[in-house]
């Protein structure tokens, strides 16, 4: 009997699928541009450079170095949106096979997940050679920072389930969480400053899990400092959370998949 | 003759029910809009129901019956890709199935990468398909063209390449819809050739066509499916039979379409 009562059953035997879907992802981001995989770092590089010019100047004081404080909101983010907007889509969008073979559902979504975080990978060169050049201390600290990364894998990973499961019965999913995504972007401080939010809208940042991801990020790889525990603690919370619900639920619809495909 | 006796596909009162909304809605604000006029309506229809049979190993079922019978819904319980609502189906071996071969290709990606693609979603190995990749595109014949983007293919190079994935891998159980005529009048003589001696004695074939001719060349049982129901199972020409001359009593009441074609 073909089973797929666990996640992660038949996962040693679709290993390999895993790794081409993965690579499939990757392939299809920089499908027909020159520079193909070299835009993981560029794209970060100049927007990271644009950004400079408009605000380092204007938060000078509260950010001193705002390259790189820029660069790890906006890497982290990215790997964020590209990996959970990647996952939302996986179902619907290979329909056609999911009809004829089987496979494990949630290896689409997963793939999506982990091409995002090739691209991830990639930028963090950039960022670490924009931290040699702007002379930031690394400290022992920096080991640390694996933990937020874990933290925002699993957290992408679940809502990237919630979304792809929610997205094979309301298509417009998409489009909602194209805005959400950019409200989420403008309440992380990335580009700005978490103090120049008045005191009772703080609120906002305090209950965003990736603005915690983000600043244990910028305690540890730009303030050379470990990060607040706590802080850590409620993004850990909300990630083990959002991976519960999402496999809860993508494993009770999934079998109902193809009759909305 | 020889005595097959272990059973592979064991299918025990299955039933599968569609709960679908009347009108298709697949937005959220419609949702809303119409779960606030409680509008929703949803229509429930077993697709399936009560289908109980077995299938020996090596014996070659044909699933016949007009269309909307569940002939594929059936397929497709079989072959895992859609789970039923009550009952039980047990497997013994992989299946493979054969059918709308060049669903996962990538058009952009080159014969290569394509087949490393497929097999993968097959469930084939890194390993098992490097061993055979050499075997797969002689089989193609795309010797020439293995390194171009599948885009640039004609259809048939392109349903060559198809059939010689899905059958590269010694099958246990064969899932098959319409018989196969893949590529030009050359290709599909070998590709016959090479259904044949894929559907060898030990090869377990569950197949599914309109035409009761086929059936009756491949298939040495039968079942016939109706509005969801088994009407009857058993050696393949009986039930062939009894569906045809049911067809020629209601040939009013079957649309044109639906009516198979039957050697006069």
């Amino acid at each position: 009997m073909i089973t797929d009562h666990r996640f992660f059953a038949n996962f040693e035997k679709y290993k390999f699928l895993l790794f081409q879907l993965t690579k499939r992802d990757i392939n299809i981001r920089y499908r027909n541009s020159i520079l193909g995989i070299f835009w993981s770092f560029l794209e970060p590089l100049l927007t990271m450079i644009v950004m400079t010019i408009i605000f380092a100047f204007i938060f000078k004081r509260a950010i001193p170095n705002f390259p790189v404080y820029y660069l790890i909101g906006r890497i982290a983010f990215m790997f964020f949106q590209t990996g959970t907007t990647g996952a939302m889509k996986s179902i619907i969008g290979n329909a056609n096979i999911l009809k004829t073979v089987y496979v494990p559902k949630y290896l689409y979504a997963l793939a999506n997940v982990l091409s995002a975080f090739v691209t991830f990978l990639l930028s963090l060169i950039i960022l670490f050679a924009v931290m040699v050049l702007t002379n930031v201390q690394f400290t022992i600290y920096v080991i640390f920072a694996s933990l937020p990364v874990l933290i925002l894998i699993i957290l992408t990973i679940g809502v990237g389930l919630i979304l792809a499961t929610v997205t094979v019965f309301f298509r417009d999913m998409e489009h909602l969480w194209g805005v959400f995504t950019m409200i989420l972007m403008y309440a992380s401080a990335i580009f700005y400053p978490a103090s120049i939010i008045p005191e009772k809208y703080q609120i906002i940042l305090t209950i965003n899990p990736i603005y915690a991801i983000i600043s244990c990020l910028r305690s540890v790889l730009l303030d050379g400092q470990l990060y607040d525990p706590a802080t850590l603690l409620f993004a850990a919370a909300s990630a083990i959370i959002s991976l519960v619900v999402g496999m809860a639920i993508f494993y009770k619809y999934q079998n109902k998949f193809l009759l909305y495909l | 003759m020889k005595i097959l006796e272990e059973t592979v596909i064991k299918v025990e009162n299955v039933g599968i029910e569609f709960s679908l909304n009347k009108e298709k809605v697949d937005s959220l604000k419609v949702y809303l809009i119409k779960f606030l006029k409680r509008d929703l309506k949803f229509t429930k229809f077993w697709a399936l129901k009560n289908v109980s049979f077995e299938v020996k190993k090596g014996s070659k079922l044909g699933i016949i019956g007009l269309n909307g019978a569940g002939k594929s819904t059936l397929l497709k319980l079989i072959s895992g890709v859609i789970k039923p609502t009550e009952g039980n189906i047990e497997i013994k071996g992989t299946i493979v199935p054969l059918l709308e071969l060049g669903a996962g290709f990538d058009p952009e990606y080159t014969g290569r990468e394509n087949i490393f693609l497929k097999g993968a979603l097959l469930g084939y190995s890194k390993s098992y398909l490097e061993s055979k990749f050499d075997e797969i595109v002689k089989f193609s014949e795309l010797e020439n063209f293995i390194d171009v983007p599948l885009k640039n293919y004609s259809t048939g190079m392109n349903a060559r390449l198809a059939f010689s994935i899905a059958t590269i891998v010694d099958a246990q159980i064969m899932i098959l819809d319409e018989v196969l005529s893949v590529g030009d009048a050359k290709f599909r003589e070998k590709s016959q050739e090479r259904m044949k001696s894929l559907l060898n004695e030990d090869v377990t074939v569950l197949f599914v066509s309109h035409s009761i001719e086929q059936v009756k060349i491949l298939c040495d049982s039968a079942i016939w499916l109706q509005h969801g129901k088994m009407i009857m199972q058993g050696p393949v020409n009986d039930v062939c039979d009894s569906y045809t001359n049911w067809i020629k009593k209601n040939k009013d009441k079957i649309a044109p379409e639906d009516i198979p074609k039957i050697k006069k």
